[in-house]
């Protein structure tokens, strides 16, 4: 008989459960404004702390403070401002519209709102994004027409996508806003093409790709990682590690024994680890990030520590499987109230600012809603039956030329 | 116009496409300073440099997601995957991604990429090195599928598939590369030497895809076949003294399906010839088409030779692969029914 301790299996579970009170004890959160800011040039072997600390720039008395704070123009952050309290107000608007069966699908952004409307400002016209689902700020941020995002999101004759694509997997080219897709982490990848192509052909336009904390599991995240480290591509590669993806929680991608920012390392590229629900700090972050990717110093990938508030979709139901008040338990807080009190703090925003402009705000989206209803809700309007036949070659074969004739132009 | 076998007409479309257009970028697994392990891309590094052909991790997925955000912005690359059997990695980029990509973004980004991929057994290469995915592709819609079976094809059509805006899985009969293979592994190996197909001009031309080619006008019974098998159905069809129509298609995706029902009409007979597994092979799909659009022409069932279902097998290689014998037997067999 060997005197071995027997082998244990360990299964991974996250703090709380329904029913039980909600535990982010573990979650340490650093004052803000300590961690260092190296130079943006600098060699990715003096920057392998980083990826443990957590940049933050709002302090606990609504000031920017430390070396990673940008130095943003009150016009920037009220800028900011508006795009999240957009995001928010057509989040809220959508997701009802759905509850009355006005659509079939839709995800919220709520609590991550920073991270695309951060960026999208930071990032110049000429660059790309390589969204996920939960970055309609950047397309918010950018004044994409709320009408042609509603008319996608009910599928009808004036759906930019014209009727092929689930609700918000938007493509907004002129907005830097790559296709987006159902399955995750396969356009991580496509990011660092995207940057490869760029240095090839020395033009300005580097990438900027998201995934969620639960696709960095994915093998596309890591050949995504070698091919950016390998090429030294000018990418910038955002995990919004939002501690859930649908039921499983970050424990489940590997968070208890490291930070995703630290896969950074085993890639010999940076990795910054950041507060997302700062606006200003994932302000910061980006600049770094895009100096460097600017300055052919290669990828960067960047942790954005958050919290996903909603459920993962429409069709999730958080309360079975975390508590139900996890959300207000979340020690980083909510971005949009973060950066309204800064902007007060700062003497450049008030309550009644605030109210207006969310008032203006609902009327905005109210009234986008309504214009896409005239045209028709999913279901009661759709773009001619034979456009679904179009696109999917150059040029369509035979056989898709023969099963337009077959259907005849007949909707179903 | 020179002599070249296939794997040197292959080269040369690369090499005359990188010279023509900037935007080609060739990419993969040994394929820089080593020019590939089957020489495909053989001194395309030393003529045209590092940045116009460069060696890759081994990472298939990531090459061809590499590959579709290049092609998303506007380049148009040619990666290479260095044995179909090792393309499966890169199959959800392929299904996913590359196929829909302007579909489903209502055509504002697409992804001109022309990924080759040598396929096919008959060099004892197992379960790993032999295999012919062309059916699954084919069921993918958005994706085109075209397989060369002689030198002028091979440049031909993969200057085709590179200037094509669609993905295209361009699939090289490994076993032709040096030779039209007739499928008799006992005798003496044929080179390209003499064939008049191996007569390959300089500079650019192309072989349109959706085309089939008729390689051996005959009355008797329709025999359609692409890649390997082109060439050992004409023998086959010799050994059998049938008077087959042999038809090359070339591309089965897109499908020249003209070509196909005009001579089922003609001969009213037809035999369906490819190596990949039968179950569930395109032979399946090009049964059924002629059976919905020829019915009342044909003279007698449609046969499929093909390899049996089952891994392609290292020691059995030879009794698994469709050859001459197994493909003379169909000829005969159709003909006998009257």
């Amino acid at each position: 008989m060997s005197n071995r301790p027997p082998l244990e299996f360990y299964v991974p579970e996250p703090p709380a459960r329904p029913g039980q009170s909600s535990d982010f004890a573990k979650e340490a959160v650093p004052k803000a404004g300590l961690v260092r800011r190296p130079d943006a040039l600098a060699s990715a072997v003096d920057l392998r702390d980083l990826p443990f600390e957590l940049i933050r720039v709002l302090d606990d008395d609504d000031q920017a403070v430390g070396p990673w704070d940008p130095g943003l123009s009150p016009e920037r952050l009220r800028q900011g401002l508006k795009a999240m309290l957009l995001t928010r107000a057509f989040d809220d608007r959508l997701f009802r519209a759905h509850r009355q069966g006005k659509t079939s699908f839709y995800m919220k952004s709520t609590g991550e709102e920073a991270i695309g409307a951060a960026q999208s400002l930071e990032m110049e016209a000429q660059d790309m994004c390589f969204p996920t689902y939960r970055v309609m700020s950047w397309l918010h941020a950018r004044g994409y027409p709320l009408v042609d995002m509603v008319n996608q999101i009910f599928s009808n004759a004036s759906d930019p996508l014209r009727g092929r694509q689930l609700p918000i997997l938007f493509s907004a080219r002129d907005y830097g806003f790559y296709s987006l897709s159902g399955n995750l982490g396969t356009r991580f990848g496509h990011g660092v093409g995207w940057a490869m192509a760029s240095a090839y052909r020395q033009i300005d336009s580097i990438a900027l790709a998201y995934t969620g904390e639960g696709t960095t599991a994915e093998g596309d995240f890591h050949e995504a990682l070698t091919f950016a480290a390998v090429y030294r591509a000018p990418v910038i590669l955002c995990v919004t590690n939002n501690q859930w993806a649908i039921s499983s929680f970050a424990g489940l991608a590997g968070t208890e024994n490291t930070t995703f920012a630290a896969r950074a390392i085993g890639y010999g590229i940076p990795g910054l680890r950041v507060d997302g629900n700062d606006f200003l700090a994932v302000t910061a972050a980006t600049r770094w990030a895009v100096e460097r990717a600017r300055a052919n110093k290669g990828p960067t990938l960047i942790e954005f520590y958050t919290y996903r508030v909603a459920g993962h979709s429409t069709s999730d139901d958080p309360t079975r499987y975390r508590p139900r008040d996890e959300a207000e338990h979340w020690p980083l807080g909510d971005p949009v109230s973060r950066l309204k009190q800064h902007l007060v703090a700062i003497g450049e925003w008030d309550d009644n600012r605030h109210a207006a402009l969310i008032a203006e705000l609902d009327t905005e989206v109210r009234s986008a809603v309504r214009e896409a209803e005239a045209v028709g809700t999913l279901g009661k309007s759709k773009p001619p039956v034979s456009e679904m036949f179009e696109g999917v070659f150059a040029e369509p074969d035979w056989r898709l030329i023969e099963q337009s004739r077959e259907i005849g132009g007949r909707d179903a | 116009m020179r002599e070249l076998n296939m794997v040197k007409a292959i080269n040369d479309a690369l090499d005359v496409m990188l010279a023509r257009d900037p935007d080609v970028l060739i990419f993969g697994e040994d394929v820089g300073y080593f020019g590939g392990v089957f020489r495909a891309t053989e001194g395309l590094q030393a003529r045209h440099g590092l940045k116009r052909c460069f060696d890759t991790p081994i990472a298939e997925g990531g090459i061809i997601a590499t590959a579709i955000g290049m092609g998303a912005q506007g380049l148009r690359p040619v990666p290479e995957i260095q044995f179909a059997d090792y393309i499966l990695p890169a199959f959800d980029q392929l299904v996913s991604e590359a196929s829909r990509l302007r579909y489903r973004s209502g055509g504002e980004f697409w992804a001109p990429i022309t990924v080759r991929s040598p396929y096919g057994g008959g060099i004892f290469g197992g379960q790993t090195h032999s295999q012919s995915p062309e059916a699954i592709f084919a069921h993918v819609t958005g994706l085109k599928t075209v397989i060369p079976s002689t030198p002028y094809d091979a440049k031909g059509l993969l200057i085709a598939a590179i200037e094509c805006d669609d993905p295209v899985i361009y699939l090289e009969p490994k076993r032709l590369y040096n030779g039209p293979f007739d499928g008799h592994h006992e005798r003496e190996i044929a080179t390209w030497a003499g064939h008049p197909a191996a007569q390959v001009p300089e500079g650019h031309y192309t072989v349109p895809l959706g085309k089939a080619a008729i390689v051996r006008p005959g009355e008797a019974t329709t025999l359609l076949a692409y890649g390997t098998m082109v060439h050992v159905a004409l023998a086959a069809v010799e050994e059998a003294g049938v008077d087959a129509e042999v038809i090359d298609l070339r591309s089965i995706v897109p499908l020249d399906i003209e070509t196909i029902l005009t001579s089922v009409n003609k001969t009213g007979r037809c035999v369906i010839v490819h190596e990949a597994s039968r179950f569930g092979g395109f032979g399946g799909e090009l049964t059924a088409l002629i059976q919905e659009r020829c019915f009342y022409g044909l003279e007698t069932p449609i046969e499929r030779v093909a390899g049996w279902d089952t891994p392609y097998p290292h020691a059995f290689e030879w009794d698994y692969f469709p050859g001459p014998a197994r493909i003379a037997a169909a000829l005969v067999r159709v003909m006998e029914i009257n």
